[in-house]
């Protein structure tokens, strides 16, 4: 049923077409309770058991709002250098749909608590953009749906579905940005730096566990393109369903081939909710709508407005935290290092990664070597992100202190880590079960030096005998017989003060 | 005046999700007709420089502490439910998309 | 019949916490009756025998321990009107869509009143989602009103105050949207009372129109429905509308007032509610109210609230627009009625073929309504000047209170219809609520005390006291003393005729 798109030559795109951006992103905040009741707001758990009278929509309950859920949706707007309103209320959004319990859902609407930000991106190249922020205000999440029957477990073709309402009701913040033009070329980087900012950003305030994977960060992409030097804007295409920062790159680009081949060719763009597809990293068309949305919003009457204090805000203010990009040029100035190194931790995505295993005590050149190097490749090859690698700061800085003093060597360290990144434990767990440390037992290792001496007496001849590069081959020996566990350089002395070198 | 066409009234059913018959149709665009026409009455009065109430008490800023409250069961959750299945609620096939 | 229902719920209580009747008796006196007539009055939809009686023996057990009971009113049963949920107990709000619906949580004022150890002796009828005044648009039969078995109760609450006037209970909770619990007590001669907005929790009640509903007291007396008030009251976290503020003295007040001086009370008449549309009967009964107010020393003056005319207007758009969006979570999913599963339809037709099943006309025509009202492009004309209304008239309170304590206004234009006299005529069923309306529009408390019977046709005629928000208790001390002077008015209704 989907015919493939045809698509536009991308340098082609860039010379003919201007393209315009807005992006939505919707975070689930990691409060302990839901928006409007105190169900647990945590992922997973058995369908169906943290729900309550108001988060199932159940005849007679009434939302009371969270105030911690609050005091983030103004720390965000503050991070991301908005106006925070002086007064504001929910609206209600009214639509049915399955998923969400009182068929409407509670948001705002035309009074967001935060409006009129921006955040600054660095691309990959260094070049800093400037993203302007239109609003950032509350919602809440619908339930999900599991669709039974048909061939995918996809809505078309279900026979039927299965609700859970366990995510119904966690509070959302839904950030939407300015259209973002003058981008060309580079917009599809714009949107996945953009993005990625705003991850790091949520990240470092510790307002949500920004995971795409599992849907706590979600970005919806809007793309259109005009002609060249031309001032009005083309339409939109909303595309959904994008779930890594990645894909958001991917799925701008094909947006932008797509509606230029159809542009080019004198056809129209329509207007339309589209998904994307990561197998191929194209974009699908959703149902078409039989008539025009109309949300009928109105002010919610089972909820007062919001009005915080100016000294609350001032407040809040003073608990936000250094942002990543400041972060960034002070670490820069601090570790000394050149644009081209900072680049690398930057788009590695390791800079607050290297920096939390610096706080934990490890050597800002060895951290960063750890994270960028090894590490970066383990991301890559178990197709990650590097800070979703199931190994801590910690943990790392742990392994270099092991290697520090000794009772590691680089390769052990490594298989160290690799026993991390399985799920085998923090790294003394890994060693333990594994066997992997040093030798460093003299007299184990002096066993071993006797067999292996005792093994090739001639060597040990020519070592008596003055030819200290003889013991190249009984510290060799030795190594074998510990499987790599000694320390080489110690092996070597022994064998030199048992031979009486 | 006609306030609103029977064909206004098939679209708000359709909005509001009721299969109405075409009997009531033709009884309730008359109806609201009658009604709007005696509703629109507060057009006369309502000048740009009034603000609207929203709430009838002047309360604001009334949150909740984040502490996770006891809630239902998953039976007591399901125990209404016209059809469930493996914890979940039981529903026909959904036909539109999420928004 | 049972002495111990003719008695008053502050009378029982006294009976019960002194040991001379025990709770249970008193439960089982008042189940008899509803045996014996609600076959006639219908004020019940759901009966809740055990329930009532085992709230009843503990009560019993408290007095007999030697414990001080858990409330004033502990022991004394009470009729509560079925769009509160009660837990494990039938709530269907008079809808179809909700049969059968058993809640698995209580509505606050349901837990309060278990608290407080009344007894719940069942769930009264009322208009579908309390959407009407008259109990006919219940999808279960209409209430009867004892006064005149083939004539409207009134309604939303009907049920609640039917069962007053049958002695089928002593107490009722009802609620009151745009004078649900007062056009019902106008039309049985009991006192209904909708407290200011946020004084009661409005958790588990099924909401029709959030920013106007309000659940309050019903009773025969005054003092009553003070007691009962003091059970219900009182804020509630988990309702983000209620007033954090202490409940008024409303039994202080109604005792003060039934001492009969009213020195000192400044009493309004608002110029707006009469002329044309009201019966002569009630008009003249209005003007006795307010000459028996100044014998009893209180100074009345008129006073002029232009906007009221405005409020009939606003209010039917402001309860359909958020009834409209209320009414949406009835959609077969999750709890309720569910038809045409039958797996040829999708999820959104059977939705619309449930909601089509399983709401009345009125509902439907308000869901319609609201849904209009709300849309883009009508919204400005509409929804938006319906709130510029609610402040005018709210501005038109506020200058109103500085000249006078309370206003004073008939309940209703008319006394009760007969049934079926204007089911098929909204616009003059809506007439009804045009005195009630502008209390719940601004937030204000108001009441209805009964004001003897109408000349021209025997029937009760109701008289409206309103007072500022928070002022509740200016109500029950300005309607007690009136009640007093003005002498009971239920006694004049004779026993339930047999069945018609
Ligand atoms: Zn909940």
């Amino acid at each position: 049923m989907t015919t493939t798109a045809e698509l536009m030559d991308y340098a082609e795109v860039v010379e003919r077409y201007d393209p315009v951006l807005g992006l939505e992103v919707h975070v689930e905040l990691s409060t302990n309770t839901k928006m409007f009741c105190g169900c647990p707001n945590s992922f997973g758990g058995d369908p169906n058991t943290h729900v309550c009278p108001v988060c199932l929509g159940l005849p007679g309950a009434l939302p009371v709002v969270n105030g911690t859920a609050v005091e983030s949706a103004i720390r965000i707007g503050l991070a991301l250098n908005c106006d925070i309103a002086e007064w504001c209320r929910f609206a209600r959004k009214n639509y049915f749909y399955p998923d969400m319990p009182k068929n409407f859902q509670t948001s705002q609407y035309d009074e967001p608590i935060a409006f009129d930000g921006y955040i600054d991106v660095v691309l990959d190249d260094g070049e800093v953009v400037r993203v302007d922020i239109e609003r950032a205000h509350m919602e809440e999440d619908t339930g999900k749906s599991l669709h039974v029957g048909g061939a995918t477990g996809r809505i078309h073709g279900a026979e039927h579905s299965l609700l859970d309402y366990n995510r119904a009701g966690v509070p959302l913040i839904e950030i939407v940005t300015k259209p973002i033009t003058g981008m060309g070329e580079r917009a599809p980087e714009v949107a996945r730096a953009y993005v990625t900012a705003l991850r790091d950003l949520l990240r470092a305030m510790d307002v949500s566990d920004v995971r795409m994977d599992q849907g706590s960060l979600r970005c919806d992409a809007n793309v259109s393109l005009m002609p060249k030097g031309a001032s009005e804007f083309g339409t939109r295409t909303e595309t959904k369903n994008v779930n890594s920062l990645r894909s958001v790159e991917r799925a701008v680009r094909h947006e932008m081939t797509r509606h230029a081949a159809i542009l080019a060719d004198g056809g129209s763009i329509k207007q339309e909710t589209r998904h994307f597809q990561e197998a191929d990293g194209t974009t699908a068309a959703g149902r078409t709508k039989e008539t025009a949305e109309d949300y009928r919003y109105f002010p919610e009457p089972d909820l007062v407005p919001i009005a915080p204090t100016r000294e609350w805000v001032e407040q809040l203010r003073a608990t936000i935290p250094e942002m990543p990009w400041e972060r960034r040029k002070r670490i820069q100035d601090d570790w000394n290092l050149t644009d081209e190194e900072l680049r690398d931790l930057v788009n590695t995505g390791a800079i607050d990664l290297v920096a939390a295993t610096v706080d934990a005590g490890a050597t800002q050149a060895d951290a960063r070597s750890w994270w960028v190097q090894y590490l970066n490749q383990q991301a890559t090859s178990r197709e990650t992100e590097l800070a979703d690698l199931a190994i801590t700061p910690a943990q790392v800085a742990r392994v270099i202190e092991l290697v520090g003093s000794g009772e590691l060597t680089n390769k052990l360290a490594r298989q160290v880590v690799d026993g991390v990144l399985d799920g085998e434990g923090d790294p003394d767990q890994v060693i333990e079960k594994r066997g992997l440390k040093v030798v460093s037992d003299d007299s184990a290792l002096l066993a071993a030096v006797d067999e292996a001496l005792a093994a090739q007496p001639d060597v040990a001849d020519k070592i008596r005998g003055g030819k200290v590069q003889a013991a190249g081959a009984i510290v060799g020996a030795v190594m074998k017989a510990t499987k790599g566990q000694a320390d080489a350089a110690r092996v070597r002395e022994l064998i030199l003060e048992r031979v009486g070198a | 005046m006609s306030n609103i066409s029977r064909d206004e009234v098939a679209h708000l059913a359709k909005l509001a999700r009721m299969a109405v018959t075409e009997e009531e149709l033709d009884t309730f665009a008359g109806q609201l007709d009658q009604i709007l026409d005696a509703v629109a009455k507060v057009g006369e009065v309502a000048g740009d420089d009034i603000p609207p109430t929203s709430h009838a008490v002047p309360l604001t800023n009334v949150f909740r502490p984040d502490e996770v409250r006891p809630g239902l069961s998953q039976d007591e959750a399901l125990s209404g439910a016209p059809a469930a299945e493996e914890g979940r609620f039981r529903v026909p096939r959904i036909l539109g998309e999420e928004q | 019949m049972s002495d111990l229902t003719r008695l008053t719920a502050a009378e029982l209580a006294d009976k019960i916490h002194t040991g001379e009747v025990s709770a249970a008796e008193t439960t089982q006196a008042h189940l008899d009756r509803i045996a014996a007539v609600d076959g006639d009055v219908h004020a019940f939809l759901h009966v809740d025998a055990e329930g009532a009686l085992e709230a009843a023996r503990a009560v019993d057990a408290d007095i007999a321990a030697g414990t001080a009971p858990a409330s004033p009113l502990a022991g004394v049963p009470l009729a509560l009107k079925d769009v509160l949920t009660t837990k494990g107990v039938p709530t269907t709000c008079g809808s179809k869509t909700l049969e059968g619906w058993l809640p698995p949580y209580d509505a606050t004022v349901t837990r309060r009143l278990r608290e407080a150890g009344v007894p719940i002796l069942g769930k009264t009828n009322m208009d579908e989602f309390a959407m009407g005044s008259s109990t006919e648009n219940s999808a279960y039969g209409p209430t009867r009103n004892p006064w005149d078995l083939g004539r409207i109760p009134g309604g939303s609450g009907g049920g609640s105050s039917a069962s007053l006037a049958a002695y089928e209970a002593p107490l009722a909770i009802g609620t009151d949207t745009g004078g649900s619990i007062r056009q019902p007590a106008a039309v049985t001669a009991t006192v209904g009372v909708k407290p200011t907005y946020g004084g009661v929790s409005r958790y588990g009640l099924v909401a029709f129109s959030s920013s106007l509903d309000q659940a309050g007291p019903c009773g025969r007396t005054v003092l009553d429905a003070a007691l009962l008030h003091e059970v219900i009251a009182g804020h509630d976290p988990m309702d983000a509308t209620s007033v954090d503020a202490p409940v008024p003295a409303v039994v202080d007040a109604a005792r003060q007032g039934a001492r009969g001086d009213l020195s000192g009370v400044k009493v309004g008449v608002v110029r707006e509610f009469s002329g044309e549309g009201y019966q002569g009967g009630v008009l003249r009964s209005f003007e006795t109210a307010v000459a028996q107010l100044k014998e009893l020393g209180a100074e009345v003056v008129e006073v002029s609230c232009p906007n009221f005319t405005y409020a009939l207007p606003a209010y039917y758009l402001i309860a359909p627009s958020e009834c409209s969006s209320n009414l949406a979570r009835f959609d077969a999913m999750r709890y309720g009625l569910r038809v045409a599963d039958d797996g040829s339809h999708s999820a959104e037709e059977v939705m619309s073929l449930t909601r089509e099943e399983g709401f009345g006309a009125e509902v439907k025509r308000r869901v319609m309504l609201g849904t209009y009202a709300l849309s883009s492009g009508y919204y400005d004309a509409y929804y938006g000047s319906a709130q510029k209304v609610r402040t005018l008239i709210t501005r038109d309170f506020a200058a109103a209170f500085e000249q006078v304590d309370v206003l004073v206004s008939p309940t209703t234009p008319v006394t009760p219809f007969k049934l079926g006299e204007k089911v098929d005529d909204p616009l003059a069923m809506y007439l009804n609520d045009i005195c009630s309306i502008p209390a719940n529009l601004a937030g204000n408390a108001a009441m209805s005390v009964p004001s003897g019977l109408s000349e021209e046709d025997g029937l009760p005629v109701g008289l409206q006291i309103m007072a500022p928000a928070l002022a509740d208790d200016r109500l029950y001390r300005v309607g007690a003393a009136y009640e007093a002077a003005r002498g009971p008015v239920l006694d004049k209704l004779g026993e339930l005729e047999a069945s018609k």
